[in-house]
This record gives C-alpha cells, sequence and structure tokens, in this order.
C-alpha cells in the first residue's frame, strides 16, 4: 500500500502496520477509511486513554459510566438524570452559526439515546478579545448558533459561562452539555445484542456532508487554511430533531428496543462498530439499503458521512416494522439495513456484494493507545517572580473599571438571545451560580452548572483542575443543590508536544483527587486535543459540567440580596494572592506565577456549611466568591437582588487591600443572613464565619480597617455591569 | 466612472443539508404536487460605481467573498449590468 493512502486517511505507518496484523492481510481502501476514523484521536481517545482511568467513575447514585453515549445518576424514587458534554471547537472555527448548531443536535442525541428527555443545555465558550473583529464574528456566529437550533428544537438553554483570553486566538471553544431526564426502568444502551435482531437506521437521510469530520478536523492541529477544509462542515436541523426527540422516545415506549446509538463523528461506522464491540456481538449491514439525500454516493461516503439527526436503532427480531411505523408517524425515515451476527465482525454490503469485513473490536478495543512523553513544569521555572503591581490608588475606579471587563460583565446579552423558559420547568435560568430544572411530578430540582478557569490550569494545572471541580461543585452548592456527578470537557493543545501532555496529567490528576475527596463521579467526558493555531496551543482549559440534586427545590436559593438590613456574612477565609485573577489580568496584563493556598478539605467543610445553612432556611442569598474576587461577588448580589446596596466594613490588617478585594482565593461564599438568625448559622460547622456587613437599599461602600475605600453608586455600577459586553462588540 | 448594477444569486453548495428547501418540498408534496427537490436560496441586488466593468466583476466577486455569501457552505453566482454613467 502506498504510503499516501494512510496518511490521507490520518494513520501513520505504525499504525497502519497495526491493522495488517490484526486483519491478517493489507486493508482495502473502505476499510482503510473505517481505520482511519475510528483510530482518530477524536474516536480513539488514544493519547488521553491512559490517564482518564484515574478519574473516580463508581458512586452508588451511578446507573451508567464512561463509555456509553451519557452518564445516567440515579436521583431516586425511580428517577433518572443523563448527562454529558461535548467539544465543538474545531467546526466551530471554521462555520461558527453551524458548528455551534450542530454541536448542540450532537449533544441532544447523546441524551435522549439513552432513553432520556433532554430538559436543559448548558455552553462554555471562550474566545479570543473583542478587540480583533474576527473574534466577535466567531463570537455572534456562536451565540446565534445555538439559540438557532437550541430554541427551535424546544430545550431551554439555561446557563454556561464565556470567557475571552488572548490563547482562544484562533482557536475558539465551544463545549456543550446536555442533561435529561428518565424513568430508570426506561433507561436504553448502545448495545447490538440478541443474534439476529435488527438493524434500522433512522431519522434524517445520508449525504456527503462532513465526510473526514473527525479524523481531519478535530485531530489535527489547525494550522492550514481552515478553508480548505470546507467540505467537513454539517448543516443542522432543529426541527428534525425535535421530531428525531419525540420519534426515538416514542419508539423506546414499545419495548422492543434492545439497543441505540447516535450517529455523530464518524456516523455510521461508529455506531456499527461501537454497538458491536460493547455487547460482543458481530454486525452486518448492507449500506445500498441506507436512505440518501444525494445520487452516487460510494459505500466509503454513506459509511463517513456525518450528515445531522440520524440514529441507529437496534430493535428485537421481527419487531422492526412497529418501530418504523412510528417514525412514519413523526414523518422520518427508519430503514432496516442489516442484523445482529454472533461472529464479532462488521460486515458491510453493497447489495450482494461484501465491501469491508473487520472484527469490529479492532476498531474500537484495539485502537493503539500512546503514553505519549509528558514534560512537567519544573519547580525553578516559577521562581521567576513577576513583580507585584504597585497600589493603585482609587479603588472605585478599578472596581468601575472591572464590571466593564467582558469576562466579569453581565452576560445578558448572549442568554437573552437564548429560550430558557420552553418547557416551562426552568425554576433558576442564566444569571444564577447554577441553573435549576425541576422534576415534574415530584419536589425535586436538579441543579446544574459548568465551570473552568483555564488561567489556573496554565499556572498550575494540578490545581487549576481542582479547583475547577471544586468551583463547579461550590455553585451547584450555593443555590442549594448536593453534587452528585459531573461530566467534562478536556480541552488542550497538540498532544505530540510533552508540555502539553504534561499539562494534560496533570490537570486530569488535580480534578481527580478533588472527585475522590469532594465524593463526586464522574460519569464521562470528552477530550478535545490538538487545539492549536499556527504553534500556539491554547490555555489547557478542563471545564467541569456539574450536576447537583435539590430534594426540595422550594428551597432553593439564589444569588441577589433579598431584603434591606439583612446581614453580609462570609464563609471561609480571606487570603493573600492575586495570582491568575481577572484583576491582574485586565488592569494589568499578566498571569501572576502562584495561586492561591487550595485546601480540598477546607472546601468541602464550606460547601457542607453552606448546604446546611440554606437546608435549614437560614441562608437567604449565596454567591461563591470566584471571578473578580470579594467585591465583584457582592457588587454581583447587588445587581442580581431586590435590595440594591450593601455597606462593608471589615478588618483584614494583614492582606494587601487589591488582594482583599480582587484576589480569587477559592472556597468562599457569601452569604445574606437574618441579623436574628446569625448564631444559629455560627454553629453550623467548624468553618471561619464572619459578618462583613449589611444589605441596604442602595449604595456600594466598602471600609477597612476602620477606613472607608470606597462608596459608590449602584445605578451607576449596574448599568456598566449590564451594558459592558454590548458595547464591546 | 459608470453605474453598475450587480445581481446575485446565492445557494448552499450541492450537498449541503437545506433545511428550508426539504420543508418548502414537503409542503408542496401534501399540496398534491409531484416535486421532487426543492433549493432555497437568495438573491441580491447591489448598486454601485465602477472604473470599469472590470473592476465591477472584481468587485462584486470580492463582496460575495467577504460578506454577501459564506463560501463555507454556499455557492454563489451573479451578473453586472452597467446601468449609466456618472458626470
Amino acid at each position: 500500500m502506498s504510503e499516501a493512502l494512510y496518511v490521507e486517511v490520518g494513520l501513520t505507518e505504525g499504525e497502519y502496520e497495526k491493522i495488517v496484523e490484526l486483519l491478517g492481510r493489507e486493508p482495502n481502501h473502505l476499510e482503510l477509511e473505517l481505520f482511519g476514523v475510528m483510530w482518530s484521536e477524536h474516536c480513539s481517545y488514544k493519547s488521553s486513554r491512559v490517564h482518564l482511568g484515574l478519574f473516580p467513575t463508581e458512586g452508588e447514585r451511578v446507573l451508567v459510566g464512561p463509555g456509553e453515549n451519557a452518564g445516567v445518576l440515579d436521583i431516586g424514587d425511580g428517577w433518572a438524570v443523563a448527562l454529558r458534554a461535548e467539544s465543538h471547537n474545531h467546526p466551530s472555527a471554521i462555520e461558527p452559526f453551524q458548528g455551534a448548531a450542530t454541536g448542540v443536535g450532537g449533544i441532544l442525541r447523546d441524551i435522549f439515546t439513552m432513553g432520556a428527555r433532554p430538559v436543559a443545555l448548558l455552553d462554555s465558550l471562550r474566545f479570543g478579545p473583542l478587540t480583533y473583529a474576527r473574534n466577535k464574528y466567531l463570537f455572534r456566529g456562536v451565540v446565534a448558533g445555538i439559540s438557532h437550533y437550541g430554541n427551535s428544537v424546544g430545550v431551554p438553554t439555561v446557563g454556561g459561562e464565556v470567557f475571552f483570553d488572548r490563547s482562544y486566538q484562533g482557536n475558539p471553544l465551544v463545549n456543550v452539555m446536555a442533561v435529561g431526564v428518565l424513568r430508570k426502568e426506561n433507561l436504553v444502551k448502545g448495545q447490538a445484542s440478541g443474534v439476529g435482531n435488527e438493524i434500522l437506521i433512522v431519522g434524517a437521510k445520508t449525504g456527503r456532508d462532513g465526510i473526514h469530520g473527525a479524523s481531519l478536523l478535530a485531530s489535527r492541529e489547525f494550522n492550514e487554511a481552515p478553508l480548505e477544509m470546507r467540505p467537513a462542515v454539517q448543516v443542522g436541523d432543529p426541527f428534525m430533531g425535535k421530531l428525531l426527540i419525540e420519534a426515538t422516545l416514542e419508539a423506546l415506549e414499545t419495548g422492543a428496543v434492545v439497543g441505540v446509538n447516535d450517529l455523530g463523528a464518524a456516523g455510521l461506522t461508529s455506531a456499527a462498530s461501537e454497538t458491536a464491540s460493547r455487547a460482543g456481538t458481530g454486525v452486518e449491514i448492507d449500506v445500498s439499503l441506507v436512505p440518501r439525500r444525494e445520487e452516487g454516493m460510494t459505500p466509503d461516503e454513506v459509511m463517513l458521512s456525518e450528515s445531522q439527526e440520524r440514529m441507529l436503532f437496534i430493535v428485537e427480531q421481527g419487531k422492526g416494522d412497529k418501530v418504523r411505523e412510528i417514525f412514519r408517524k413523526w414523518q422520518l425515515d427508519a430503514a432496516r439495513i442489516g442484523f445482529v451476527t454472533d461472529d464479532g465482525m462488521l460486515r458491510i454490503r453493497d447489495g450482494k456484494e461484501v465491501v469491508a469485513q473487520v472484527p469490529a473490536a479492532a476498531l474500537t478495543e484495539s485502537a493503539p493507545v500512546y503514553e505519549r512523553p509528558m514534560e512537567f513544569p519544573k519547580k525553578e521555572d516559577k521562581e521567576v517572580s513577576v513583580p507585584l503591581p504597585k497600589l493603585p490608588d482609587g479603588y472605585g475606579e478599578i472596581l468601575r473599571s472591572l464590571l466593564g471587563s467582558p469576562n466579569l460583565a453581565s452576560k445578558a446579552w448572549v442568554y437573552n438571545q437564548y429560550d430558557y423558559m420552553v418547557r416551562a420547568d426552568t425554576v433558576m435560568g442564566p444569571g444564577g451560580d447554577a441553573a435549576i430544572i425541576r422534576i415534574k411530578g415530584t419536589d425535586k430540582g436538579i441543579a446544574i452548572s459548568t465551570d473552568g478557569n483555564s488561567r489556573y490550569t496554565k499556572i498550575d494545572p494540578f490545581l487549576g483542575g481542582a479547583m475547577a471541580v471544586a468551583e463547579a461543585a461550590r455553585n451547584v452548592v450555593c443555590v442549594g443543590g448536593r453534587p452528585i456527578g459531573l461530566t467534562n470537557c478536556l480541552n488542550f493543545g497538540n498532544p505530540e508536544n510533552k508540555e502539553i501532555m504534561g499539562q494534560f496529567r496533570k490537570a486530569i490528576e488535580g480534578m481527580a483527587l478533588a472527585c475522590r475527596v469532594l465524593g463526586i463521579p464522574v460519569t464521562g467526558g470528552n477530550v478535545s486535543l490538538y487545539n492549536e493555531t499556527q504553534g500556539e496551543n491554547i490555555n489547557p482549559t478542563p471545564l467541569v459540567g456539574m450536576v447537583g440534586l435539590l430534594e426540595d427545590v422550594s428551597k432553593r436559593v439564589g444569588n441577589g440580596f433579598t431584603k434591606s438590613g439583612n446581614l453580609i456574612c462570609l464563609i471561609g477565609e480571606n487570603l493573600e494572592e492575586l495570582g491568575g485573577s481577572e484583576y491582574l489580568s485586565y488592569v494589568y496584563d499578566i498571569y501572576g506565577n502562584d495561586l492561591p493556598v487550595f485546601d480540598l478539605e477546607r472546601e468541602k467543610e464550606v460547601q457542607e456549611f453552606c448546604l446546611r445553612g440554606i437546608d435549614e432556611g437560614l441562608i437567604k442569598s449565596a454567591h461563591d466568591v470566584s471571578d473578580g474576587g470579594l467585591a465583584i461577588a457582592i457588587a454581583e448580589m447587588i445587581f442580581n437582588g431586590r435590595a440594591k446596596g450593601a455597606a462593608i466594613s471589615m478588618t483584614e490588617p494583614l492582606i494587601r487591600r487589591d488582594s482583599l478585594l480582587f484576589g480569587e482565593a477559592p472556597s468562599r461564599i457569601v452569604v445574606e443572613v437574618e441579623k436574628a438568625d446569625v448564631e444559629r448559622v455560627r454553629e453550623l460547622g467548624m468553618v471561619p464565619f464572619m459578618v462583613i456587613g449589611e444589605v441596604k437599599e442602595s449604595g456600594f461602600s466598602f471600609a477597612l480597617d476602620d477606613e472607608e475605600i470606597f462608596n459608590e453608586d449602584t445605578i451607576e455600577l449596574e448599568k456598566i455591569w449590564r451594558e459592558a459586553l454590548k458595547w464591546s462588540l | 466612472m459608470g453605474n453598475y448594477q450587480a445581481n446575485l444569486k446565492i445557494s448552499l453548495k450541492k450537498g449541503v443539508l437545506d433545511p428550508q428547501g426539504s420543508a418548502t418540498m414537503g409542503a408542496l408534496v401534501s399540496l398534491g404536487y409531484e416535486v421532487t427537490d426543492v433549493r432555497v436560496g437568495k438573491q441580491i441586488m447591489v448598486e454601485f460605481e465602477a472604473e470599469s466593468r472590470e473592476e465591477a466583476l472584481a468587485l462584486v466577486d470580492e463582496m460575495a467573498k467577504r460578506l454577501l455569501a459564506n463560501p463555507v457552505i454556499e455557492d454563489y453566482s451573479f451578473m453586472v449590468e452597467e446601468v449609466g454613467e456618472t458626470k
């Protein structure tokens, strides 16, 4: 076989030799294409798999862990939630609108594939600075694409984050998370079990879209002019997506469906080989039976197409017609294209002729695993310390300037384009610490949050990874939810670079440790590598999607002050450290060299304390101290509140003032408590707890060690905060 | 200097899914028409000034590439007509 052929499908010489060894012969062109997509980084996780085993994946609530289309957690009384997050970075960099839209469609399919009805979407977005026209275009396009698909398909987009940083110049990140709700007995897996069972392809017709999306687009660095890769972009159809949700859930009601898998990256190839490999069976399909949108498609094109809104169903023998009838009712194609066999082979026919025949497990389980060389940042590298900025004199000025930073400003411009109320179960929408969706017919609610600060992981991948998990959990805790499981998207640079692999390893170690200490299992996730443009790698960006449970959704609290006269208190301890803060970055344009001290045991105590306070009805509102620090956290509680003011007075003589106001030391939560309840709250646990001020009708004043350091008009501050993002565009 | 009028036709590339086209086709079929394919595109008219016909063609092509069409998923074609001279 000439070198050009395996290179063309994205394989190396060594990988090609392994294929020949596995098959005992040279593959034909189609077989080589199958290996090309299935052994791509995007589908095989070949660089990351050895490290992902560090995550704790078991827990009493875990019904389905990693390896399936989505994780599933038991929330009691026969109910369960399905969760999954996925990146759509490279497609969105080429065509932001359709890239983001198909990202939404894809993650929804992962959820209802499990038998769950999708109830919430969240998006974590990262772009280069808005001072560049290209970044504005990408940002607008991605937000429009998300709203186009999400709003039309009728699933509320309830939260997420947007963050701007130079490291995403040319390589934006679009990570989408979806959550679904199901009755435990309706759970279905992506397995082709039961020899003789029928295999159906359902949903949209197959076209030539997105061929080689997985192997070429998602698994290579992003140097060459992206325009060369144009044909690999797909177009989504949200109305078809909606029909597919309804038809799938109705088909599952028949009890005739034994397995479902969505057709995403690597299309039919991936769905057929994975379902067979999970069940330990074989699959035989005839590509000539696949309904097509275009004339003259070759078997290769049918197998590799990434046309959207398609699924694979495995149905009990003889019951295919019953399922097809349901799809016809929803005006969707459903064609019987093959059956389950017992020989472990993925056999592809084009009519009578067998055009490819490979062991299903060779495509999946036998995919190469690389232990790529790693290099960890050395300690001495860190001793070159950046001189700390001169103490600024006008703190009010700094506060106003920070509130106008696109990273801290209100994200209303984004979420006002999303329908976050559709389905009428959103009890807390965007703008809170976490979103809350109620489970109809019960008292329960689920709290969902996404989080990840890549400046922290850039400075220290281990601590940054741990902080991402802790903060996402803290967000869920702040609304009254107990964290029960998480999914993630691990976005990193080029894994063939030793330092990037070092960052990856350390970030996973940090995340895994935080999961263990906080007792939160990982139910799955997604890895996106090769986030590199012209030799520049993105900051390591692990994103955490956390799900929490509220047994009684009426006990939730918001992050805005509720009543003038209540006390403002701080759970946790202030520490001196500005490294990684938005303040250093926005005002002085540096990251800093160290992160604040982070103690996971303390974190756990702070979260328990807050949960207990909310559960007993003693905490009226809560907001965690994160980006922008304490002053920004309090300002946001004012803007989101009914009582629009705060008078703070603290004594912290040992901490630099800018660090106290804007430093981002973790494990801190600002809470609002009625005067009469303060002593009861103090006794909730052995955690530093102090009264730092009082809720007012208006005005934001801050006194430190008996000296007033700013006193600002809150109407003016809120105007800056609400309008800054709009003016940046 | 001449006044020119350009007439651009923009449509989704062959092979790219056209949800609007398929919905329209579905509606036509349900009205009883025997339709086999529908593709929906758009037409844009632009009036502008240019030194020569060559410059006019180049300008329209540039406008289409940079803004009017999305070359990632759309094809475009255009005609340019001179509609009179400016003093």
